[in-house]
């Protein structure tokens, strides 16, 4: 086995388990269970197929344990509690860890492993076990209706012999002739029925009459013959062609493994019945019958309600059991599921999507310096052809970007999982809200922002929402509320994790400080500054350690991680109210529009998105005061800084030329910038400065431009930062004075 | 047989000497092991970040990646490089962590590469020498002319470049 196709096993386990757990975690909330037990059912029936397929043995014994439960469940033999939801999550965990250790290439499980594996059998067989007692007589009831012949008590009706067999294409090259066969079975039993397969003969352009497409569903009534006998006749084809066969009374399992085995799609459920000999031709016709005359009914009365599936027809008139008929339709549904779905998405390296995008930000390059030269040869019609270009590549580069942008949503509904069980441990009840769920994030970024997220939605239930007596206490609803939101400002996607609880002291978090050195005495804090002490190391003011938060390695871990996203967190917090963290992160990590500027020789460049407006700083606007770090902007307050003397460009300021100040935008701060020279729009492809300067702040990194030049990016954020600070040390400088 | 024999100390002889790359910088002859270095490229206009100590002299755009250049004179004496007309700039892959990372230094004038055996190369002197020992990883005499081996996973040490750019910041 290829360890190319045991990865496509496992993406699809992976995502087959992602659904089974919303579908667990909709159990919990959901009185209508039965559709959703179904799915679930369905999903692990993949995933042991799946598995069976490559011979993981141990998935697909435990699978078997759990579908087994989810059968009963489905019958309605057992219901569902909450007990049961968390063992299945438990379980479904487990599976998790079973594809990993496969994916590995251990053959065997780890004594851990097998500890998890036995416990959880035993947890899931005590259901099991349970429910056999009661089951039995119910069932027995059942199938004495369904097939009054039944010997065995999961045994088809038939007491034949169902041989099916499917001719590889070269039988007949291989002077295999396939009537022989057939010819030589009566020796054995009497043949009942040979029903022709001809679905594989393809269409007659395509045909190769040196191809053998024939498949055959043979009914044989044998009672002394063993299988051996049977399968010695076909010794010759068995290697270039599908047989089974299955013994009288056989297990449904058998018909269902074969119905799966079945290359045949566009068979109807009442044919692939028919071939299995589940049922004979005649009921099948007798069924096909009372099909027919429903579908006049549902005509003449409603026209939307859906035509009852054969499957269900068959069912209802107990000929056959709904496991087969359930095999059938699932074969069928997955079918069209595969077809649409091929249609919808198409799964992709991550490693190639990676490398376009890195393409296109050379084109982009590439192209800028194109228009460059095109520009400077001044021919109308190469630089009419430039414009067109740069057009397209503009467009490409964003569908480009576009590939790698996911919702965060599927992120969100992790958490789901986490609130559920935390705040059971926790013995408090809470609701996770999840708003802009469908906002579209780097796929890089939402990886990124995974643990930093659970961590302070962790934290928002252990620390933030108060215990239910105390909610109530202060007059709070008992029921706490988690809220996730998601949503664009101004070039950058912000992420706000909100609860309702007690907000943060801040006597509590002041004396902490103090206590940990991380302040002076007397030293005058902002609430900002206050609040922005808890992302410090080694901080936390809880007062016990829970297992799940209160070590205080937490939040400086969350600030560092966002940050090497060049993302932002903010808290805001009111006692008694509760608190909310919000986080910024920039859109995209590969291509930006940007804003070029000069500040003395050196060219930088501005995010386009975070950019307000552009002035020009002239004595009216300054006023009086020729040193103020602010100006007064249409009657608002601007507070703003020469970027020369931040880079320290030592060229002397030209007192004629114009200055111009940038106004910027970030997290609702307004900051203004004084350049030499504003030089337009450019598109700016992010390449990361490396682990060198990694400690400088203010850059965000380097692009290059069109003349091959490399120009440093301006990290806004930071610079909007330093602005404020700087208005403040000015602030109590001429509180000093004063 | 004999073929075989004479192989065997043909790769002894390999095996013991070092192929460095011999440059001037400052007036002195250095080396730089073969092993580490990439290309060597004309001196081209270098863009300076700011807030840098001066040592890092900025960053080049070498076929689209952006590359930092260490002026190695600056570094070692604090004297800045002139640019002349044979203005080098070496690019060489330094291992960081699992990284490996490129760097440029400039030099004044790239001169051949040598064969140097073990025996020839003595251990770095501990005094009387401008630059710290722990950059210098021995010392040869070729043709009577003193050559300093750079080691240059120290000279470069990527961590302590970050370093002093954050001590240089705050």
């Amino acid at each position: 086995m290829s360890d190319d196709s045991l990865q496509v096993f496992s993406d699809e386990a992976e995502d087959l388990l992602e659904v089974a757990e919303q579908a667990l975690l909709k159990l919990d909330d959901l009185n209508d269970v039965k559709e959703t037990v179904g799915d679930l059912f369905r999903t692990f029936h993949t995933i042991k197929g799946a598995a069976g397929l490559f011979g993981l043995n141990s998935i697909v014994e435990f699978t078997h344990i759990v579908e087994s439960l989810l059968g009963k469940v489905r019958e309605g033999v057992l219901t569902v509690d909450e007990n049961m939801v968390s063992l299945f999550l438990a379980s479904r965990d487990h599976l998790e860890k079973l594809v990993e250790n496969a994916l590995s290439g251990a053959d065997s499980l780890d004594d851990d492993l097998k500890k998890i594996d036995a416990n959880l059998v035993t947890r899931l067989n005590t259901y099991l076990g349970v429910s056999t007692g009661q089951t039995d007589s119910g069932e027995d009831g059942e199938s004495n209706l369904a097939t009054a012949t039944t010997q065995e008590k999961n045994g088809v009706a038939s007491d034949n012999w169902h041989i099916s067999l499917r001719f590889g294409p070269n039988a007949l090259r291989n002077g295999m002739d396939p009537y022989s066969f057939i010819g030589y079975l009566p020796k054995i039993g009497e043949v009942k029925s040979v029903t022709l397969v001809e679905d594989a003969i393809p269409e007659w352009c395509d045909f190769d009459p040196e191809n053998c497409y024939l498949g055959f569903e043979i009914v044989l009534n044998a009672p002394t013959a063993d299988k051996e006998t049977i399968e010695d006749v076909f010794e010759f084809v068995q290697d270039d062609c599908k047989i089974s066969i299955l013994p009288p009374h056989s297990q449904i399992e058998g018909y269902i493994k074969m119905i799966e085995g079945l290359p045949e799609e566009d068979m109807r459920i009442g044919d692939i019945l028919v071939a299995c000999g589940a049922l004979t031709s005649s009921e099948k016709d007798n069924v096909l019958n009372a099909q027919d005359h429903i579908t006049d009914e549902v005509t003449a009365s409603d026209s939307t309600q859906k035509v009852p599936p054969l499957g269900e027809v068959a069912v209802e008139q107990n000929v056959v059991q709904q496991e087969v008929v359930d095999a059938a339709i699932k074969k069928q549904s997955d079918l069209k599921k595969k077809k649409t779905n091929a249609q919808q998405t198409i799964r992709v390296n991550a490693l190639k999507l990676e490398n376009l995008v890195n393409l296109v930000g050379e084109l982009v390059i590439g192209s800028a310096n194109s228009e460059l030269n095109a520009r400077r040869l001044a021919d109308a019609s190469l630089n009419e052809a430039m414009e067109n270009l740069l057009r397209l590549v503009e467009e490409v580069r964003d569908n480009a970007l576009g590939l790698r942008m996911v919702q965060i949503g599927e992120t969100f509904n992790r958490y789901k999982r986490v609130v559920r069980e935390v705040s059971r441990d926790l013995g408090k009840d809470i609701d996770l809200i999840i708003n802009g769920a469908e906002t579209e994030l780097d796929k890089t970024l939402i990886e990124k922002i995974g643990d930093p997220l659970m961590h302070l939605v962790r934290n928002a239930i252990d620390h933030g929402i108060e215990s239910p007596e105390k909610r109530k206490a202060s007059g709070k609803l008992a029921k706490g509320t988690v809220n996730l939101d998601a949503f664009h400002d101004s070039g950058s996607i912000v992420i706000q994790i909100k609860d309702d609880g007690g907000g943060l002291s801040k006597e509590r978090i002041i004396n902490k400080a103090l206590a940990k050195g991380l302040i002076q005495e007397n030293q005058q804090l902002s609430d900002p500054e206050i609040y922005r002490l808890i992302f410090e190391a080694g901080f936390s003011t809880a007062e016990k350690v829970s297992n799940l938060s209160g070590r205080g390695v937490g939040m400086d871990v969350v600030r560092r991680n966002i940050e090497a996203l060049r993302g932002h967190v903010e808290i805001d917090s009111e006692e008694g109210h509760g608190t909310t963290i919000s986080i910024r992160l920039p859109l995209t990590l590969a291509i930006i529009d940007g804003f070029q500027v000069r500040v003395g020789d050196a060219q930088y460049i501005v995010p386009l998105d975070m950019v307000d407006e552009c002035i020009e700083l002239n004595d009216t606007l300054r006023g009086q005061d020729e040193n103020a770090n602010y100006v007064n902007l249409r009657g608002e307050i601007l507070p703003f800084m020469y970027l020369s003397d931040v880079f320290g460009s030592a060229n002397e300021i030209d007192k004629n030329q114009r200055d111009n100040i940038i106004v910027v935008q970030f997290a609702g701060k307004k900051a203004g910038f004084v350049v030499d020279e504003l030089l337009g729009e450019h598109q700016t492809v992010i390449k990361p400065l490396g682990k060198v300067f990694q400690h400088l702040k203010g850059i965000s990194g380097a692009t290059i431009l069109g003349s091959g030049e490399v120009a440093m990016i301006i990290d806004i954020p930071e610079m909007v930062k330093r602005v404020e600070d700087q208005g403040q040390q000015q602030n109590a400088a001429s509180q000093l004075i004063h | 047989m004999q073929n075989a024999t004479l192989k065997v100390d043909k790769e002894m002889i390999d095996e013991e000497a070092q192929q460095c790359l011999t440059f001037m910088l400052g007036g002195k002859v250095y080396g730089l092991d073969i092993l580490n270095i990439k290309e060597i490229i004309e001196y081209s206009e270098i863009t300076e970040v700011p807030m840098m100590p001066d040592f890092i002299s900025g960053v080049i755009n070498l076929r689209g990646s952006v590359v930092p250049v260490v002026d190695l004179l600056q570094r070692f004496s604090s004297r800045l490089t002139d640019i002349s007309k044979r203005t080098s700039i070496i690019i060489l892959e330094i291992r960081n962590d699992d990284l490996r990372i490129e760097l440029g230094i400039i030099v004044d004038l790239v001169n051949e590469v040598l064969d140097i055996k073990q025996s020839e190369i003595d251990p770095a002197p501990s005094l009387g020498n401008q630059i710290e020992t722990n950059f210098i990883s021995g010392m040869a005499k070729v043709d009577d002319k003193l050559l300093i081996l750079l080691d240059i996973e120290n000279v470069l040490s990527v961590d302590e470049l970050s370093m002093v750019g954050s001590i240089q910041d705050s």
